[in-house]
């Protein structure tokens, strides 16, 4: 009864709450951020070195196609990680979980750094391609208002100087802009203007060498792996932020110091 | 492999700017992004240290001027 009684005052009980915990998380970020990092550096190198070593010249676009393969990752990346925004600020609105809204906040700025990505990438591909670095189509446009809506909860929520009332608002502005998600996804079906359909279709024959589809798949992996990677980063100094009082960051803290 | 030298590598096909230009700010930017996100951790555990340090210090001053 003894050792039983020790064992869990070691080792606690793992359950679906345990990580909702900032000391938890903190711990298992640790572990996972730097992971997420080298996976990334290896999906990274494999997919460049498949984009530019394997993957052949494309018969109409010449060499320029090969933008393709980190624009695509990244437009993705913006979307994905703005549903996963929202996701974490819902749940932090309806269950008031502290990390919840830590999470929504380490996600913005990755997010928009892969909206600025798509963008930038994008026009990089468009002037040689479509003779033009910008026009106001529909795919373009929301791309745009997806940059501005990260770029507006993060400016929304540094300028609050109360936490609770910022991660309330942020989540609100957040909640509310993913209705933004699916008009980028379907802008290319819903309005026949200048940017082309998805690159990537279900159950249909591919228009894209198999080569060409490695290539885009294993930086899209890269990207993920990289988003965790530093989202878990920042998850962590955001803990830190807000729990330095807490008698577990400043064990640490002082662990750190006599080491 | 379809290059035949490393000139025409870099020249991708006179799209050269374009396709570094892509990349090569894609990778800046993500290579800049894990590196603020570390400072702000660093960052947060010294800001830890210092009101540790400056609570001790006013500990101190506190049972000094104690009679």
């Amino acid at each position: 009864m003894n050792t039983s009684a020790a064992t869990a005052a070691v080792r606690p009980r793992l359950t679906w709450f345990t990580f909702a915990s900032p000391a938890n998380f903190y711990r298992l970020a640790g572990v996972l951020g730097p992971l997420c990092g080298v996976v990334a550096a290896a999906f990274a190198l494999a997919g460049l070195w498949m984009g530019f070593l394997v993957a052949p010249t494309d018969a109409v676009q010449g060499e320029v196609y090969r933008i393709i393969f980190i624009h695509v990752p990244a437009a993705w990346l913006s979307m994905v990680l703005y549903v996963a925004l929202a996701f974490w600020a819902a749940v932090g609105w309806f269950l008031n979980a502290r990390m919840a809204f830590i999470f929504a906040r380490a996600i913005a700025p990755t997010g928009a750094l892969f909206a600025l990505l798509a963008l930038w990438t994008g026009s990089l591909w468009g002037r040689p391609t479509w003779g033009t670095w910008w026009v106001w189509d529909a795919r373009l446009t929301s791309e745009l208002i997806l940059l501005f809506l990260y770029l507006g909860y993060m400016a929304l929520v540094a300028a609050i100087d109360d936490v609770r009332r910022a991660d309330k608002a942020g989540a609100l502005l957040a909640i509310v802009g993913v209705v933004n998600v699916p008009i980028i996804y379907f802008s290319v079906v819903w309005w026949n203007t200048l940017h082309q359909g998805s690159s990537l279709t279900m159950g249909k024959d591919q228009h894209m060498a198999s080569t060409m589809l490695v290539a885009m798949l294993l930086l899209t992996l890269a990207c993920w792996a990289y988003a965790f990677a530093v989202v878990f980063v920042r998850a962590r100094a955001i803990v830190l932020e807000r729990e330095g009082d807490h008698a577990w960051a400043r064990a640490l803290v002082a662990a750190r110091q006599g080491s | 492999m379809q290059w035949h030298s490393l000139s025409e590598f870099i020249d991708m096909g006179g799209r050269g700017g374009f396709v570094w230009g892509a990349y090569g700010t894609m990778a800046v930017l993500m290579l800049v992004e894990p590196l603020l996100a570390r400072w702000r951790h660093r960052a947060a555990r010294t800001a830890i240290a210092e009101r540790m340090a400056d609570e001790e210090a006013a500990r101190v001053a506190a049972a000094g001027e104690r009679p």
